[in-house]
């Protein structure tokens, strides 16, 4: 799919990583439009249901960005929150979907450069993976009704 | 509680592939409990379906339930309003629940989406292991408060066998040793006399070996 435009929903955390884009902002580091943030107050505090209603609203790649291992405001919510990706990883797997459309990272507040470099490199990834199955099948639909 | 573990995926999609409306039923007790089947879980799984049949091209209509409890008629009567509206019921329920409903609702089919485990205690977060076999006549009164039949592998009465090796069963490095285990609390609570008298062969016909098992009580009957 020539000109293809990923929407990647990005689940960042109050502490770390949405402060991390806020300062990115501040250094006038650009990061890709695909990426749309959702601020949570802690990773801890996303569930794998919010990650799988990501996927079917139409996300081509979802992200949690949480503080660093060890770092956690609230002590463990971004392990808690690893641990999610990883079962929604399974799931997705299951569906016979790339597991790499879901990814967990860890930063720090400071790491405005990281978090635009991951923002990149995400999108990157998915331009590569293309779009979701979802849109895939829709596409095809339009195209076999056009026709 | 009673231990349930989700279904593989494919096995629940390929139940529901002929119909276009599901009911997806949870149930708020021991299945939530175990994080097998409450209400998060028939969440999740509903999204994994939808996920499916968007990638299939195909719609269907999930209608998400959690009901309090799936083994009893009173809580199971709650589905009528909703029995209509539905090609085929999806249950999250263990064993018990899945017929209960089967039962109520005989001109519908009914599916499971969790496999039945075990009668198990939770051991710390995320992990269940199994603690009672229901064999209906208790003995933990007489080995220190564990259970030999559920606990040893070869549910012997008169244990250890030749198996234990510094605590563990031969069955695996991190499998206890139920009559170590059992040891180890009669010393601890000074009754090592208890250990000495012999069990006589067990009757299993209360634990179903006399057939399926029904409990009647007269006083609570109506």
């Amino acid at each position: 799919m020539e000109n293809f435009e990923p929407e990647i929903v990005a689940f960042c955390c109050h502490y770390c990583a949405y402060t991390a884009a806020d300062m990115a902002g501040s250094k006038r580091i650009s990061y890709p439009a695909n990426v749309k943030i959702i601020r949570v107050p802690c990773t801890g505090k996303v569930d794998a249901i919010h990650i799988m209603k990501a996927f079917e609203k139409g996300a081509d790649g979802v992200y949690v960005a949480g503080c660093l291992e060890g770092d956690c405001h609230f002590k463990n919510g971004n392990t808690r929150a690893r641990y999610r990706v990883e079962h929604v990883q399974k799931i997705l797997e299951d569906l016979g979907w790339e597991k790499e459309r879901l990814a967990m990272i860890n930063m720090s507040a400071g790491m405005g450069e990281r978090f635009a470099r991951t923002a990149l490199e995400f999108t990157e990834k998915i331009k590569d993976l293309g779009p979701s199955p979802i849109k895939i099948t829709n596409t095809d639909k339009h195209h076999k009704t056009i026709s | 509680m009673i231990t349930a573990e989700q279904k593989p995926l494919n096995e629940i999609i390929d139940y529901i592939s002929p119909y276009d409306r599901i009911l997806l039923v949870g149930c708020n007790e021991c299945v939530t409990v175990c994080a097998a089947g409450g209400r998060k879980e028939v969440g999740l799984l509903a999204s994994a379906i939808n996920l499916h049949c968007l990638q299939q091209g195909r719609t269907i209509e999930i209608k998400e339930i959690t009901l309090e409890r799936q083994c009893d008629p009173e809580y199971v009567e709650e589905l009528v309003s909703e029995i209509d509206r539905a090609d085929a019921i999806l249950s999250m329920a263990c064993g018990c629940g899945v017929q209960s409903i089967a039962e109520r609702y005989k001109e519908m089919p009914v599916f499971p989406a969790v496999n039945t485990k075990f009668m198990g205690a939770s051991i710390s977060q995320g992990i269940w292991a199994e603690r009672c076999q229901g064999c209906g006549d208790c003995l933990l009164g007489i080995t220190g408060g564990i259970c030999p039949v559920a606990r040893c592998s070869k549910h012997l009465l008169n244990g250890p066998c030749g198996g234990t090796s510094n605590g563990m069963c031969e069955i695996a490095p991190d499998v206890d040793c139920a009559w170590c285990l059992i040891w180890e609390r009669l010393k601890a609570l000074g009754m090592e006399k208890r250990y000495e008298e012999i069990m006589e062969a067990k009757d299993f016909r209360p634990a179903g070996g006399g057939g399926p098992r029904k409990i009647v009580r007269e006083d609570l009957s109506l």
